[in-house]
């Protein structure tokens, strides 16, 4: 239709801003909708570093070794055709990263450093210092910002979207949005959009994820009719630093560049850490993983510290807790590599992780599970792509460390020149009755909201949730507490309807935001505990001491929940994965694969 | 048995742009590991006043909680510094909320710093490449010279340094040490550099980088430990250099 289509992209992360690059340089103009100024999304949190095999350390590094890493560490649950796509880009988005100006550490003869990271033995890992996500996130706001001094981007920041418009053939024809400061509630007509809203860390009250990764959006969808794939696989990452306010996270670069994970080998033994003799301190990492020793991939981490600390009663001073050390390697090398992190120990626990090892636990982390899409990043409803840690493409069972930013932007890069295509074949729109009835729909749910007087606060609410989800849906699983979960999440639903706003002023209200934000987690943490209940196998991530082993014959397929409107729950279906490039195997870190 | 150890915050209120501001008052039991963010999420789930007034959740900007996406900047005890990363136990009490003076206040501790981002524009803080097809790797760039761009290029564009600053303010327009800084990134960039000279023209002149006035309160209050004075006698030696080169080629 549109000669020069309009595409409205919400998110402006990774994966949003890559999107959004490619529209703008196809001749599309792009609508940019983010809850945030853009440049402060959560992939600035992302440490570590972006993989891809450029094979620069002579180890005979390949791209097919990075895509049978990453669908081994997946436990066989990705479609193999995308991965390996991925896997192939990731060179040449290394080369556009290094071209747009990312500082990334290098050699002494000036080319790119790479270090090893988690279920992988190559040094595959491109990096800048250890805030890799925020260097790149920066490279592609200032790539949009030059762009947005063009006329070719808008931005909506400080906007949340709410919904999609759907004509009444259920085919996508623009936005609902709030204005999160005048509170006004707008539509917003486009040709396609896409989805790059990041994970739902905040369904578990208190995660590594921003304040924004609600999964509010998707949920929204999910609920409008979107697929939503493998929505119990949830990543735990092994090393997190305990906060009142969220869970910190430790770079799995800390152990990429020689952090070794202990605990002392004598219950209750609290003496200085470092006057521990070697031979008093348990290496359990390394002893139980010959090979892969402390990177091994995070569910495996992240059980082994569970059961040393639960199982094994050796958590330091009694409390859920190893430690991560650091202090053999010299202070030079690890100020050039990972300055960043250090800092954020020293500054949010006090002490010099130089000096003494620091102390951490496994926290919720990244959300596998997403948005279903096709190969093309299209969901199944026409108009509607998804892109970034809002779907489910890219990472089985289980992401690899570093491989994150790699599927961001490589599905960025695929879902914007689809949305292009998709908007040059569209046929014109029949009517707009549709805009006005979801703008009505929505100020309806606000002002109900604000009017609603029950004794519920919300914030408190969200608290009790969160506990529910990280106790009963992360490392591991019974199906038992997942039903109980499952009817105390009904019940929350029920509560919800007493919410008690506390403020019912028409101006930068985050108290009906986030209470917005609030339902659509709940329905959302349905699907996670269903989808989780159903699975009765162990792979990646989800583990159930009841059925230990992977089932490729019964379970060797993508969860697709969609949502019932009528039972106002979560129905499901199963899909085939498409194996057809690596046949399954057995995934065993303590022997080579 | 009861810890009576209590954390007292006073905030500094305001319901809208054109509203008056006044003070609230709160105790919070005293914990450890508390931080300011961590306070307000308290007061959220509990929006009652020290003197018992039932009140509404402190509107503040927020996101990553790690000080890396710049959002919680505000003033707390008089500093211009970011929420998350200031720990109840080190500061003293009662602990003093406000929002930025420079910029407008939104609601409550939020503001509208949009003007670092305009100004971002308008010194094209971007290395122009000719597009994202396959055009193989970057410039060669030596361990010195990322050790050397890295450290600015950490800005969280939290604008503590612009609030610190006497000289930004809305006489003199000045741009502040943040887009000051990010000049001399992209200048120093070698293929950023193709844009250095109209990078130093946008801080010719009024409000340009003439106005600083050497307090460096910038630096001392820059969370990241950027060298933001560096950066400043850098790019305004470049500027003179260019200004006077212009006029003599005139």
């Amino acid at each position: 239709m549109a000669s020069s289509p309009k595409i409205i992209v919400i998110g402006g992360g990774l994966a949003g801003l890559s999107a959004v690059i490619k529209i703008a340089e196809m001749g599309g103009h792009v609508d940019l909708f983010s809850i945030v100024p853009v440049k402060r999304s959560h992939s600035v949190c992302a440490q570590g570093g972006i993989n891809a095999a450029k094979n620069l350390k002579g180890e005979g590094d390949s791209t097919w070794k990075h895509f049978d890493d990453t669908i081994y560490g997946g436990d066989f649950l990705a479609n193999q055709p995308p991965v390996k796509a991925m896997c192939e880009a990731a060179p040449g988005i290394i080369d556009l990263l290094d071209r747009m100006g990312v500082p990334f550490n290098r050699t002494p003869e000036g080319l790119l450093d790479f270090r090893r990271f988690g279920g992988t033995l190559y040094n595959r890992t491109a990096f800048a210092g250890a805030t890799t996500g925020q260097q790149l996130l920066y490279a592609l706001d200032e790539q949009v910002r030059r762009y947005e001094s063009e006329g070719k981007v808008k931005k909506y920041e400080h906007w949340e979207f709410l919904s999609a418009v759907l004509d009444s053939n259920k085919i996508c024809r623009g936005i609902c949005a709030m204005d999160l400061r005048s509170m006004e509630v707008r539509t917003f007509p486009a040709d396609a959009i896409i989805i790059a809203t990041g994970g739902n860390g905040a369904i578990f009250g208190k995660s590594t994820n921003s304040v924004v990764c609600t999964g509010s959006a998707q949920s929204a969808l999910y609920q409008q009719g979107c697929f939503y794939g493998n929505g119990e696989f949830i990543q735990v990452h092994p090393t997190c630093i305990p906060g009142e306010d969220k869970l910190r996270l430790m770079s799995e670069s800390a152990r990429g560049e020689g952090g070794r994970v202990w605990v002392p080998k004598t219950p209750g033994d609290n003496r200085d850490p470092l006057s521990i003799p070697q031979s008093e301190r348990w290496y359990f990492l390394e002893e139980w993983y010959p090979k892969y020793g402390n990177l091994v991939p995070r569910d495996i981490a992240t059980r082994a510290i569970f059961k040393v600390v639960f199982e094994h009663n050796l958590g330091i001073d009694g409390k859920p807790m190893v430690y991560l050390d650091l202090t053999h390697i010299d202070p030079k090398i690890l100020d050039r590599k990972l300055e960043g992190i250090l800092e954020i120990y020293e500054k949010f626990v006090g002490d010099d992780p130089r000096k003494v090892p620091m102390k951490i636990f496994p926290g919720m982390h990244y959300t596998m599970g997403g948005l279903w899409i096709d190969f093309n990043q299209a969901t199944n409803i026409p108009g509607i792509y998804a892109a970034g840690e809002c779907e489910y493409q890219y990472h089985g069972a289980n992401r690899l460390g570093a491989n994150s930013l790699v599927s961001c932007i490589f599905g960025g890069f695929v879902a914007g020149p689809a949305a292009v295509q998709y908007a040059r074949n569209l046929q014109t729109a029949p009517g707009n009755g549709h805009f006005d009835a979801e703008r009505k729909h929505q100020e309806e749910n606000n002002s109900m909201l604000m009017k609603s007087d029950g004794k519920e606060n919300p914030f408190r609410l969200w608290q009790e949730f969160g506990e529910l989800m990280t106790a009963n849906c992360t490392v591991i699983r019974y199906n038992n507490k997942l039903k109980e979960t499952d009817s105390k999440l009904c019940e929350m639903l029920e509560r919800f309807r007493h919410i008690n706003l506390n403020d019912r002023t028409q101006w930068a209200n985050t108290s009906v935001v986030f209470t917005r934000q609030l339902y659509n987690m709940l329905q959302l943490g349905r699907v996670i505990a269903q989808g989780a209940a159903m699975r009765n196998e162990s792979r990646g991530a989800h583990y159930k001491p009841d059925f230990p082993e992977r089932d490729d014959k019964n379970w060797l397929k993508t969860t697709k929940a969609y949502f019932a409107p009528d039972a106002d729950e979560p129905k499901f279906e199963f899909e085939a994965v498409d194996i057809s490039l690596i046949p399954p195997r057995p995934r065993k870190y303590d022997a080579v694969k | 048995m009861a810890n009576t150890k209590t954390v007292i915050l006073k905030i500094k209120r305001q319901d809208n742009p054109n509203a008056k501001s006044h003070w609230e008052e709160f105790e919070l039991a005293w914990h450890p590991g508390m931080n300011v963010i961590s306070s307000m999420m308290e007061i959220a789930r509990n929006p009652v006043t020290r003197d018992g007034k039932a009140t509404t959740p402190i509107t503040y900007d927020s996101n990553c909680l790690e000080e890396v996406c710049g959002s919680c900047a505000m003033l707390i005890n008089g500093r211009a510094r970011m929420a998350c990363s200031a720990l109840i136990d080190k500061l003293e009490q009662p602990i003093r909320l406000e929002p930025f003076t420079k910029f407008p206040v939104i609601r409550d501790l939020a503001v509208d710093r949009s003007v670092l981002f305009e100004n971002l524009k308008t010194v094209k803080a971007w290395v122009p490449i000719d597009g994202t097809y396959d055009l193989g790797s970057g410039p060669r760039i030596s361990p010195e010279e990322q050790e050397a761009a890295y450290p600015l290029s950490r800005c969280i564009s939290c604008c503590c340094c612009m609030e610190a600053c006497p000289q930004f303010n809305d006489d003199t327009g000045f741009v502040g040490a943040a887009t000051i800084s990010q000049v001399r990134l992209f200048n120093t960039h070698p293929t950023g550099a193709a844009l250095k000279r109209e990078r130093l023209a946008a801080l010719i002149g009024d409000g340009g980088i003439q106005e600083c006035g050497y307090a460096q309160n910038c630096v001392e209050v820059c969370p990241k430990d950027i060298p933001l004075t560096q950066s400043i006698s850098e790019v305004g030696g470049e500027v003179i250099r260019q200004a006077v080169g212009d006029l003599f080629r005139k």
